[in-house]
Parts: C-alpha cells; structure tokens; sequence
C-alpha cells in the first residue's frame, strides 16, 4: 500500500513541477484540467452559436418578403424551435460554464474545479446530447416543431416522431447542467483561498454562484416535464390532457417554473462580468459591491415567484394575475440597483474604451431597454396585446443577446490575453463591436414596432403592411450573423497566438487575482494557495 | 491521514482519466437508444433503439465499475485530504437537493391536479359550463375513479401494503443509522449486521412495491393509463422505486465495502453518502405515503 502512495504522489509532483500538459486529442478527451475544459466549452458554445445563427438567418430570410418563398411552414418552425433550443441549451448556458470553469478557480486562487472528472463529464456529454438532438432532422417527421417552449399538446397530441430524441436529449443536457453547476457551487464553497472571505469575492463569482443555485434546483422540474411530455405522448398519460383529469396549463406552470430562473441563469453571470469590467476601465472601485450582491440574491430569489407572467392570456384567477404582475415588477428594483451601480461606477471615473469596456456599455444600455420593455410586459392587461407578438421577440432579444451575447463577447475580449497570450486584433475587435453594436439595433429595434402593431411571432408569413420594416430587420439580421464571423477571425488570431505578447495585466485598472498569474495563464496555477488580505 | 501529514496544503486534482468520456458515450447512448426505443414502441414496429439503449447501458456499467474503482484505489492510497472530503459531502448533499426538486415537479403536478385541474373540470369557480358543455355529468371527486373521458379504475387504499412498506422503510432508516454508529464506534460487527438488516429491508420493500403494482394492474384496474390518478401515482411510486432499487445498490456495495476493511471513523464519505440518499428516498417516501395514498 505504501509504495502506491509515494509512486502516485511523485508522479503527481513532477507533473505539477514541470508545468507539463499532455499532448494530442488525448489531452482534450481526457483532461481533468479547469482551463482545458474551459476552453472547449466555449468553442462549443461558439460553433452551437453559429448553427443556432444560420437557423435564425434561414427564418429571417424567409421573412424578407411577405408570402412563402424559401421554406415550407413545417420546415420554418423546425428552425425557430432549434434556434431556440440551440441558443438557449447549447450556446449562452455553455458559454457562461465555459467562463466559469476559466475564472473561477483563477478569481478565488482555487489550484482547479472542485470535482475535475465530473467537470469532463458534464462538458463531454454536451456534443452528445445536441447530436441526437440535430439528428432529429434526418428524422420522419423532421425536427422538433413545437417552439423551444414545447407547449402540450403541440409536443404531445400534434408534434412528430421525433419528440422522445428532444426529450433524451433535454434529459441528459439537464444532467450536464446539474453537475456543472454542483462543480461551481463547491468550488466556490470549499476551494476558496484563505481570506478570501464570502464578501470579498469578485462579482463574477458571486453571480455564479446564485446561479448555480438556481440551475440545481429548476435543471431538475426541467426534466420533470419533459419527462410527462414523454409518458403523455407515447405512454397514454393524461397530464396534460382534460380528458384524463389533467391540464396543458399545468404544463405552462411546470415549464415556467424552471423557464423564469432559466432565463436569469443567462443573465446572472452577465451582471458578474460588467462588474468586473466597468470599474477595470473606469479606474474606480465598483459601487455599491455589497449591495450589488444582495441585488443579485433577490432577483435570485424573486425568480421563483414569477414564472405565470409568461402565461396572463392562458387564464387565471385575478387573485393570481395581480400576483405575477406586482412580483414581476418588483425585480425591477434590484435590476435598477444594478444599472445605477454601474453608471455610478463610470462616473466621473478615468475611463478608457477598449473593446470590452464598449461591449459593456452597450450590454448596459441595450439590457436596460430589454428590462424596460419587460416592465411593460409585465402589466397583465397591457400584456393581452403584446402577448406572442413580435414585441416579445424583441423584449427578449434585446435582454438574451445585447444584454447576454454582448457580456460573453464582452467577457471574451478581456480574458483573451490572459487565456492567450497575446493581445487582440485591436481593429478587428472594434470592427466586430460596431458592426454588431449597428446591426443589432437594425435587427431588433424595429421588432418593437410591428410587434405593438399586431405582428404575431413564429410565422412563416404576414401581412402586407409589416413588409417593410421586416425587410429592414432581415437585412439586420444578415448584417449581425456575418459580424460574428469577424469575432471568429479575432479569436482564431490570438489563439494562433498572433499579436502582441500580453502582460500578466494588460488592463491598468483591472483587479483581482486572475491578473496576478503570467499570461497566457499557466496550466497548473495556484497550487498553493495564495493568502488574500 | 497520511496526505494531510505529508502534505496539509495539497488538494488531489487526478491526472487524465478516461472515464468521463466512456460516461458521456454511455449517456449519449442510453438517450438515442432510449428515443428510437420509444418511437419504434409505440409505432409498433421492429428496430435497434433497444440494442442501442442496452449497449449504453453496458458502457454505463463499465464507466461506473472503472470510475469508482479509480476512487476507491485512490481514497484507499490516502490521496485525499480533509478539504476534498467537504467537496464530494457538498456535492452529493447539491445532488440530493436537485433530486427533491425532481421530485417536486412530480408532487407539483399532483397537488395542481387535485386542487385545480379537476376541481375546475367538474365547474368550480367560473367554470360551470366546461363541466355542462364539455364534460357533461363529470365528477370532480380525489381519488379521480371516472375520468371525464370516461376511464374508470379503483383507488389504492393506504392501509394494508402501503402502510406495512412505510414501517419497513422507516425502520430500514433506523437501522442504517444504527450501522453507522457501528461504523464510528468502530464496531465491525455490529456495522455489519445492521447494514444487512437495512438492504434485506429495502429488497423487501421493492418486493412488496412490486406486487402492488401487480395488484393495481390485476385487480383494481389500475394502470399507468387511469388518467391523472393513476399517472401521479405511478409515476410518482415509480421514480421512488427507482431510487430505492438505486440506494440499495450503493448500500450493498457499501456493505462489500465494509467487509473489505474499508472506512473508519475518519474515513467514510461513501458510507454516509450512501445513507444521506436513503435517508433521503425514505423522506420523500412518507410525503408519498401522506399525499399519494392517505390524502
């Protein structure tokens, strides 16, 4: 027994003396290693962004002109329903693991992820997961078509063969989800370095561990669900059917009970990395930490009582109306806590714009108009008119990509040089930044408009009077799909490690204990704790 | 522990392993057999979802067998610190709070069932011409013996079987407990009997579960298609019974665990984990027992 002891713990000495990472696609398959995993989470992400993105530009161009051009009305609710499975499952929540797994071991001064296997696993078993799910194409029947809200019955009673693979596949991608976010919540629980007390955590890793919580407890009604949707399509169940005594309203509450949360795990993390970057770029503390904190715990908890304002027009007590409503508005108060903190936090501050800092202004700006046009769908009778129009597309845009999407590119462009190395295209970068920063608004913005005049969404064709401004925002969504390609180009070059060598802190203002570690980030780091005062 | 002594700052980050990845194959197996299985069982027709789904399961079996080997080998060679023994107790009691929200969405559909679904059904509140109009002569009554649509079945009382399951499951509970204090007193014996006195309950308990079902299928006509009565129970009996079968797998092989020589007051994270989980299907047992049977 003991000549096992020393043979293992030598051989795992000198791995750590050496810096030595293994080679080849064995390294990838097998790591253990927080950075490894991190890094093939976010490629993940970013190739699901790109596929969920040319499903979106297949609808767009489908909606250029009024009338059926391109693809037939199955085919064209396939493409939303992937899209949005795709975006939601398979880019933002993966991103923001990705980052997770990078930062957070580096920001606590943690020497990896508390449980490194299960990390592996719940990355590897995201590219299985959403193969079966896109295998469903090839399928009778075709792909999912029921919206990636899969209201019974259209999942049940209407939708195709190939609902019992979405099922499968939502199930294990749950999985994934939950052991992720038990990997967070350790790490950040045990793996903390000494001093590093609760409150003096960064931001980032605050807002991912109330995140987490949040994935660990509706990940699981989640698969609750689609599990009934499962019996009541193939195994004669009546959850979801009056005929049986069961209800496909309880459907839209089991669904939105885990759909609300899910929706502030892709906007959570967002807030952690504005945090991290504003006060970087404004050269000043960030304002408020304390009550940024207990801001986030509440929209955390405030998460759990909203779910049935996605659901006034399904028909509830009045009684229960009112609830949802006044809950839901009352989120507003930690979210304006935010946005004020962060704008408090630019003033009169020594600030510079580099890339990052530019998609963070933006973030804020732009999320801002998301929470806002979201505190007038909150409004029950107000919401009968916006109610599945195009108003909602755009509310929900507006919060999920120039609120999430712009925080992970924010995200990306300052950790790049310590993931790399070397610094960014500087020209490439500010490209991407105003061509996305422009075209999303041409894409989105105009989505307010016909949506308040009556424009339902997830329709293959329209009427003749929103022509023109669908016209507009199709020619939006092309320009801010092929944007996307610039931010590949930058990615590639720096991790091709084309440019210049970045310091261990390339931004003056930055803090935290990512930045005292060379650039690119050595691949053990923090072995021995360091000693936070 | 000898890590601790030899080095007290050290947390075990393992070396490459190919486990996770035969994990994830097994996953991605088990869920595109278990789909094209699906389909092709109700489509009635011939196919491979089921050599796919068995094949998975396989794979599963053997990541399990060479993953925890790999830990136990590990633990055994005192690899493991103080600090990684609070990283896998968080974890498992994290699992154990996202199974009791699996389980709420289960007794969610329950109580919504009962205290509105059917309830409005059969007219209440504003609903009186749903009830004459769509589902005319229906009766909103708990246990739902006439669906609207007309299926009829029997209710499972609670006393009788499930209240003799309830008391060999909460005894097994105690007895679990009782083996654990044989573990800490260090008492071998004493840890093993009570250890084997809990799994021969469990087993039992599967068993008496199992002929139930036998009876509700045979006898009372009630099936897993009895509308929301017999759906709630089923599924909600079912995915108990699935976690027991599971706890008492991880019992018994704590019990082979034990007769190796394995644990000792300091060292047992496997044992408690495993009692957390059945203390845990023992709980959600008797808000089954209250909700599902008696109420």
């Amino acid at each position: 027994m003991s000549t096992v002891v020393t043979d293992t713990h030598s051989a795992h000495d000198a791995h750590d003396h050496h810096d030595h990472k293994p080679t080849g696609i064995k390294r990838w398959l097998f790591t253990t290693n927080h950075k490894d995993i991190g890094t093939m989470y976010l490629w993940f992400s970013f190739i699901m962004f790109l596929v969920g993105g040319s499903m979106a530009l297949m609808i767009r161009a489908e909606l250029f002109q009024p009338g059926m051009q391109i693809v037939d009305p199955h085919f064209f609710n396939q493409m939303t329903t992937m899209h949005g499975v795709i975006m939601v499952f398979g880019a933002v929540m993966p991103a923001f693991v990705g980052l997770a797994n990078w930062m957070i071991p580096l920001m606590i001064g943690a020497p990896d992820m508390a449980l490194p296997r299960m990390n592996n696993w719940s990355f590897w078993i995201l590219p299985f997961a959403f193969m079966i799910m896109l295998s469903s194409f090839f399928m009778p029947g075709g792909a999912p078509a029921f919206g990636w809200t899969f209201y019974a019955p259209l999942s049940t009673t209407y939708s195709t063969d190939s609902t019992a693979l979405f099922v499968f596949s939502m199930h294990i991608m749950g999985m994934s989800s939950i052991m992720g976010a038990i990997n967070v919540i350790v790490t950040i629980m045990n793996m903390r370095a000494p001093g590093m007390t609760y409150m003096k955590m960064p931001l980032f890793v605050w807002t991912w561990f109330i995140t987490a919580f949040l994935l660990i407890a509706v990940m699981p009604v989640l698969a609750g669900v689609v599990t009934m949707v499962l019996t009541d399509k193939y195994f004669g169940t009546h959850f979801f059917d009056a005929a049986g005594g069961g209800d496909p309203v309880l459907f839209q509450h089991l669904f939105w009970f885990f759909g609300h949360p899910e929706v502030y795990i892709m906007i959570l993390p967002s807030f952690g990395i504005v945090s991290a970057i504003i006060p970087a770029f404004a050269r000043k503390p960030l304002f408020g930490y304390a009550s940024m904190v207990y801001a986030t715990a509440s929209i955390a908890g405030l998460s759990f009582l909203v779910w049935a304002h996605h659901m006034f027009t399904t028909g509830m007590p009045t009684f229960a109306s009112l609830f949802f409503m006044y809950m839901t508005m009352l989120i507003a108060v930690p979210t304006g806590v935010k946005v004020f903190n962060w704008v408090t936090t630019m003033w009169r501050g020594a600030m510079s714009f580099e890339t990052p800092m530019l998609f963070a202004i933006a973030f804020v700006v732009l999320f801002t108009i998301g929470g806002l046009s979201g505190i007038m769908l909150a409004i029950t009778p107000v919401d009968y008119q916006y109610h599945d129009t195009y108003f909602v597309v755009a509310h929900f845009h507006y919060v999920l990509v120039t609120g999430a999407v712009f925080s992970i590119m924010a995200a990306a462009y300052y950790w790049l040089p310590k993931w790399s190395g070397v610094m960014y295209d500087d020209f490439l970068s500010k490209l991407h930044f105003w061509s996305s920063l422009i075209s999303v608004n041409i894409l989105f913005f105009p989505m307010h408009f016909v949506g308040l005049a009556g424009m339902p969404r997830r329709i293959p064709d329209y009427a003749l009077q929103f022509a023109d401004i669908n016209a507009i925002v199709s020619i939006g969504g092309f320009l801010f799909g092929f944007s996307q390609l610039i931010f590949l180009a930058v990615v590639v070059k720096a991790a091709m490690k084309k440019g210049e060598p970045a310091p261990a802190k390339p931004w003056e203002g930055a803090e935290g204990l990512e930045w005292t570690v060379p650039s690119p980030a050595p691949y053990h780091t923090f072995d021995v704790p360091p000693q936070v005062k | 522990m000898s890590t601790e002594k030899n080095n007290p700052q050290k947390y075990y980050v393992p070396d490459q392993s190919i486990w996770p990845l035969v994990g994830s194959v097994a996953l991605g197996l088990i869920a595109f057999g278990a789909g094209h299985f699906t389909i092709e069982y109700s489509n009635q027709e011939a196919g491979f979802g089921h050599w796919v789904l068995l094949a998975g399961l396989v794979v599963l079996c053997i990541m399990l067998v060479g993953w925890f080997g790999d830990q136990i080998r590990e633990s055994r060679a005192g690899l493991y610190n103080a600090q990684l023994g609070r990283s896998y107790r968080q974890g498992m009691l994290w699992f154990i709070f996202s199974e009791v929200m699996f389980f709420l969405a289960f007794f969610g559909a329950l109580f919504y069932a009962r205290m509105i679904a059917v309830p409005w059904l059969g007219g209440a509140g504003n609903n009186e011409m749903t009830n004459q109009i769509l589902w005319d002569g229906f009766q909103a009554i708990w246990p739902l013996t006439t669906t609207p649509d007309g299926t009829e079945t029997q209710a499972m009382g609670w006393f009788g079987l499930p209240l003799i399951n309830t008391i060999i499951l909460v005894i097994s509970s105690v007895t679990l407990h009782f083996a654990h204090v044989g573990l800490e007193e260090g008492k071998r014996k004493k840890l093993m009997n009570w250890l084997f006195v809990t799994i021969a309950l469990g087993l039992i308990f599967l068993g008496l579960q199992m002929y139930e079902y036998v009876h509700a299928y045979r006898d009372l006509g009630l099936t897993l298609q009895s509308g929301i009565y017999g759906n709630t129970f089923f599924l909600l009996t079912g995915f108990h019974g699935l976690h027991v079968t599971l706890g008492a797998i991880l019992l018994i092989v704590m019990f082979f665990r034990c007769k190796a020589g394995h644990f000792n007051k300091d060292d047992q994270f496997a044992f408690e984990a495993s009692a957390w989980y059945w203390h845990f299907v023992d709980v959600v047992w008797i808000c089954l027992f209250v909700f599902v049977y008696i109420m």
